[in-house]
């Protein structure tokens, strides 16, 4: 981590209304990476969908209906990787079995990790210690 | 959320006043298209003009105000979206699904 030019850690309770404030660092952030030579506007709003939609699992199923607990959030970027760890303190579930939407036939929910998978290179959740991590990658050339 | 509503040319037409659509503030647009459409309210056009993000809880408030118009006869369409926005409808195929016009007017000509 010590490598990282960009570094960026933030503490919020699980409440929606911060998901303004975690999205808008994804956006400033993808501004800034000069060595990025993709859409950098569709990278903002990248980042921005894909912080918003981790924070969300995070709050309603990780931390399920506990207003006390919080939600922490990394970003870093490592040589050309930026990495997301989105942490909760709720039971957890199994990525794996998070099936792709149906897209000819549509639902209301369950869009939310197929954002993040579409959008990103990697997706991993893991338990560590009292925790649930959800790591995501995004290689940036 | 803010949101304003207007009959025009026999459509309701709700203009979304906020540039952020999220799983803040995405149960409230459920709940006023939900309420239109009960109150006989079924031809709506939503103008997405001000928003420039909108995120899959977003996107489910305006598949079930499309699902329920629909299912009273109705319709509800889009208007005037940003590309950035009109990208993710185009990633989960939703602009296969809603009628996404590029104006009120475009909308009111094609009469849904």
């Amino acid at each position: 981590m010590c490598d990282s030019v960009i570094q960026v850690e933030v503490i919020i309770p699980t409440q929606t209304k911060y998901l303004d404030l975690i999205g808008s660092i994804g956006e400033h952030i993808a501004k800034k990476l000069d060595e990025f030579s993709g859409d950098r506007e569709a990278l903002a709003y990248h980042l921005n969908l894909v912080l918003t939609e981790a924070t969300v699992n995070a709050i309603k199923h990780g931390n399920y209906g506990n207003q006390e607990d919080t939600v922490r959030i990394t970003i870093a970027i490592q040589e050309n990787a930026l990495n997301i760890k989105v942490y909760d303190h709720g039971k957890g579930f199994d990525l794996e079995s998070v099936l792709l939407p149906d897209l000819d036939h549509p639902k209301e929910d369950g869009m939310g990790l197929f954002f993040i998978r579409s959008l990103m290179d990697s997706v991993t959740y893991t338990r560590q210690g009292d925790c649930n991590v959800l790591e995501i990658i995004k290689y940036l050339s | 959320m803010n949101l304003n509503r207007e009959k025009i040319n026999g459509y309701t037409v709700l203009f979304i006043q906020e540039e952020r659509v999220d799983a803040h503030n995405s149960g409230d647009l459920k709940e006023a298209i939900l309420r239109l459409i009960e109150q006989g309210e079924v031809n709506i056009i939503v103008q997405l003009e001000r928003v420039r993000f909108i995120d899959s809880s977003g996107l489910g408030a305006l598949l079930s105000g499309y699902k329920n118009a629909t299912a009273k006869s109705g319709k509800l369409a889009l208007a005037n979206m940003q590309q950035q926005v009109l990208s993710m409808f185009e990633l989960t195929r939703l602009n296969r699904v809603f009628d996404i016009y590029a104006d009120l007017n475009e909308a009111f000509d094609s009469r849904l």
